[in-house]
């Protein structure tokens, strides 16, 4: 039995205690052995948290899955009233704004301070600007009344004719259910763009601190962990265009 | 005791990556910008593809199609931008459980909702 301990190999070693003494830099605190341990604590953690709003937006998706088979022509019909190149524009912005976030994490771990506060400005400006295009849009449906509560009007769905539009009239009923359609675009969509809102938060505090050179001496965990909090809005939103957008143009 | 001494020599290296009792076998690896720019014109022209193939009729394969490119560029960003290709073990089998948890989720659901109106559809 002794001998089984001693023989077990020592993946996971013990620092020598005055090895502390000195380990004053934020990218290694006190209480891990190494960089790349507390580095992996980090990102670890991070995912568990990407994990949790996976399930979260998940349950939009799926809402969304289930109604789109129940009141399968309100849908498509609800779905066509969205622009595509607005759409897609803002599908490009997004991604243009993601790019810029990667090239600012390789810019604090290569430590160019200056690369990292311009790409974090570009990142959130390129964000500012699909919220700019959301904005467009969201008062688009405005003036159509097709914000889902008291003043949502389903003329345009029983009468599409009479507003130019191509789409097959539908019964006053089945008209009714492009509310769901309307109220599911409103909560992903806004609840996508709250979560853009909180990562421009996020971006003003990183760029000043970014500016102020914390993040260009070896410290780029916030930089990087924020980097996947953004690049996991921008998945929400590869996933959002097509569905909402895009799939209905052709009914079954 | 000779292949516990071999087992030693060979695992204790924290960048082997055969290693996987250290969590921390990861070598930090930085990605290029120049890879980034190719993950970035992949994702535009993925971009451009689903909305063509929306105008496209496919049938009922028109969401099938979107969805596949959806999760293609998913999967691209996931990989690159969030560098979980040069992650440890631990970080990528956190990934691929947590979508493996989400679509047993939405199975489960669905089999739910499918099931209650058997033969009445």
């Amino acid at each position: 039995m002794d001998s089984a301990i001693t023989t077990h190999p020592h993946t996971h070693e013990t620092a020598v205690h005055t090895e502390h003494e000195h380990m004053v830099l934020p990218q290694h605190r006190h209480h891990f052995e190494t960089e790349e341990q507390q580095r992996e604590a980090g990102s670890f953690g991070m995912w568990l948290f990407l994990l949790t709003e996976i399930m979260f937006f998940g349950g939009l998706f799926f809402a969304y899955l289930l109604y789109r088979n129940w009141y399968y022509p309100a849908f498509v019909v609800a779905s066509n009233q969205l622009s595509v190149p607005l759409g897609a524009a803002n599908t490009a912005i997004l991604i243009t704004s993601g790019f810029f976030m990667a090239i600012g994490v390789w810019a604090a771990e290569v430590r160019k301070r200056q690369v990292l506060v311009w790409c974090l400005i570009l990142t959130n400006l390129f964000g500012l600007a699909f919220l700019g295009v959301k904005t467009v849009e969201y008062k688009e449906k405005w003036d159509h009344h097709h914000i889902p509560g008291a003043s949502f009007s389903i003329a345009e769905f029983t009468n599409p004719a009479g507003f130019g539009l191509k789409e097959e009239p539908l019964a006053p009923d089945m008209a009714q259910k492009t509310q769901i359609f309307f109220f599911l675009y409103f909560a992903m969509t806004g609840m996508h763009a709250f979560h853009m809102i909180i990562g421009i938060v996020l971006l003003f505090w990183l760029t000043w601190r970014a500016y102020k050179g914390e993040f260009s001496a070896g410290y780029v965990a916030p930089i990087e962990n924020f980097g996947l909090y953004w690049h996991f809005v921008d998945i929400v939103w590869l996933f959002l265009f097509p569905l909402l957008y895009l799939i209905n143009r052709h009914p079954l | 005791m000779a292949h516990e001494a071999t087992h030693s020599e060979i695992h204790t290296d924290k960048n082997d990556p055969v290693n996987v009792t250290n969590p921390e076998h990861a070598e930090h690896h930085i990605v290029s910008p120049l890879q980034y720019l190719f993950v970035y014109v992949a994702l535009l022209v993925g971009t451009a593809i689903t909305v063509l193939a929306a105008y496209w009729n496919l049938g009922a394969l028109n969401p099938v199609v979107a969805l596949a490119i959806a999760c293609t560029k998913a999967c691209i960003v996931i990989l690159f931008f969030m560098h979980a290709k040069y992650q440890s073990r631990l970080i990528k089998m956190t990934i691929g459980s947590g979508f493996f948890v989400f679509l047993v989720l939405i199975t489960m659901t669905l089999t739910d909702y499918i099931s209650r109106a058997w033969g009445r559809w």
